[in-house]
């Protein structure tokens, strides 16, 4: 499985991605590769504006098909807008997650010189597809409620 | 190592994300989930069930006996070349399986188990044949593959004879019809129209590929878990299994109370039950917020716990969370389901959250 990684934004382990604005914001949205894990999106829980968030707290959810996922702030700030279209597409998260489908935007009271920048984040990737093809191996993949 | 079916090298050339399920390499998806749930639902998909776990009884007389004693459903309401849906009960009444069960006239009964149960369903269902000198054979010699949706019908003339495919257009639901080779059963687990074939596992890939090629979409098991939960048809292991009877399961209309003097296995524990009162219900559930809901999550009725989601997902023809929930029996038809610390407003309603005019 082969994921587009941009090599203008930071990333953070848990697989978010941060874009610095002209503006002073930070917009945030989860990576290719984490929608890729997820499958279909039906659904996101966005944060509320005004909430003071953490680094590494979990503040938006999406669920997929599978499953229900944490989205975590990759910086310390307040949030200051979400992405509305979400609420009724969040299809677009599976089909721009660099664009369209960005998630809420910060502002930030960390910076961004903290998170992993493309090439770190590639190899978290690629050794993460690796974990996958030895999971499916032992099953440890097995969605436990499917059919 | 995990079981493959005969189609294996099919599910891999597709690139499908493959999953363990009951010990067997399975295509979850071949892509996207909600295409492939909405193909089934407006025009036709093709599903690989060849994990399924195929019995053959070929001696109609003792099997009858026997059938009549293992299913809380009744054998005697089939003749030849009809399906019976039943539960597989133990003596307390709890569910062994869920199978389907085909009256094959001379050639006697055939059943479809489930494949993650094989084991503990063999392991029962072999000591009670005995005893009625009933012989059986697994007929994992066979594949299974289901084509489901508005059009299967019409996309089984890449696959069929003309002959063939006029006796299958021609059979009712929950019938099958057995020619070419063939065994094509109008049954399924989506809530569509359409056929379950079982061939020899040599001709799998063959009408595989015929199937594709006339415009059947490849569909994995995830849609076909929110096809048959859209449908209302129970899962084995989720929504019931040996601890729930069939009565709090929404199966109470698979079990033959009639004639009376039939001891079906489990018979007595059931009735004892329906004599003190039946506890729970299985009802279904529709998210009246935005939401999914999943298994596993608390049902309240105001302040009062009253049960537990036992099947969930986003439904994509509804564009909402629907359940299966095990309720207290007295529940009322509002409820709220806790979904990560926030109660979220429910319908309870009667399955199916979907169905067709057909």
């Amino acid at each position: 499985m082969s994921s587009i990684i941009l090599p203008e934004l930071r990333y953070a382990e848990t697989h978010e991605w941060a874009l610095a604005q002209d503006d002073g914001l930070v917009t945030v949205g989860i990576t290719d590769h984490a929608q890729q894990l997820l499958g279909d999106l039906v659904f996101v829980e966005l944060p509320e504006i005004g909430r003071v968030v953490s680094a590494a707290e979990g503040c938006a959810v999406v669920e997929s098909v599978k499953a229900a996922s944490d989205v975590n702030c990759p910086l310390n700030g307040i949030i200051v807008e979400v992405n509305e279209l979400l609420a009724d597409n969040p299809e677009l998260i599976n089909q721009d997650p660099y664009g369209e489908g960005w998630i809420f935007k910060l502002k930030a009271t960390s910076t961004l010189d903290e998170l992993l920048d493309a090439a770190a984040y590639e190899a978290i990737a690629i050794a993460d597809d690796e974990d996958e093809d030895e999971d499916e191996d032992s099953g440890s993949l097995t969605h436990p409620r499917l059919v | 190592m995990a079981k493959r079916t005969p189609l294996y090298a099919r599910h891999l050339a597709l690139g499908a994300k493959l999953v363990d399920f009951g010990g067997w390499d399975m295509p979850l998806n071949y892509g996207s989930q909600l295409m492939e749930h909405h193909q089934v639902r407006t025009a036709a998909g093709l599903f690989d069930v060849s994990h399924m776990t195929l019995v053959d009884f070929p001696d109609p007389i003792a099997t009858r006996a026997l059938l009549r004693t293992l299913l809380a459903n009744d054998v005697a309401r089939l003749h030849p070349g009809k399906a019976l849906y039943t539960c597989l009960l133990n003596e307390a009444g709890g569910v062994i399986d869920d199978l389907i069960v085909y009256d094959r006239d001379a050639a006697g009964y055939r059943l479809v188990l489930n494949a993650a149960t094989r084991d503990k369903d063999l392991a029962w269902i072999a000591p009670i044949a005995e005893r009625f000198g009933a012989a059986w054979r697994e007929r994992d010699d066979l594949a299974m593959l289901a084509v489901q949706g508005p059009e299967a019908l019409a996309k089984l003339a890449a696959i069929l004879d003309p002959a063939t495919l006029a006796k299958v257009n021609a059979s009712r639901r929950f019938h099958a019809v057995e020619a070419d080779n063939l065994f094509i059963a109008r049954t399924g687990y989506t809530g569509e129209d359409g056929v379950e074939i079982m061939p020899p596992a040599e001709l799998a890939p063959m009408l595989w590929d015929q199937l594709l090629a006339a415009g059947v979409t490849p569909c994995g098991l995830g849609a076909r878990d929110t096809l048959r939960l859209e449908a209302g048809m129970n899962l084995y292991g989720s929504d019931m299994d040996e601890t729930t009877t069939p009565l709090v399961s929404g199966l109470g209309w698979t079990v033959a109370w009639q004639p009376s003097d039939r001891e079906f296995i489990g018979r007595a524990a059931l009735e004892r039950q329906r004599t003190a009162g039946i506890p729970q219900m299985l009802v279904g559930l529709v998210l009246e917020e935005r939401g999914v809901l999943r298994s596993h999550q608390t049902v309240y009725d105001g302040d009062r716990e009253i049960g537990l989601t036992t099947s969930g997902a986003f439904s994509p023809t509804l564009n909402r969370g629907i359940a299966l929930a095990r309720v207290a029996a007295d529940a009322s038809d509002r409820c709220q389901v806790e979904v990560r610390g926030k109660r979220l407003a429910a319908l309870t309603v009667k399955p199916p959250f979907v169905s067709h005019p057909r």
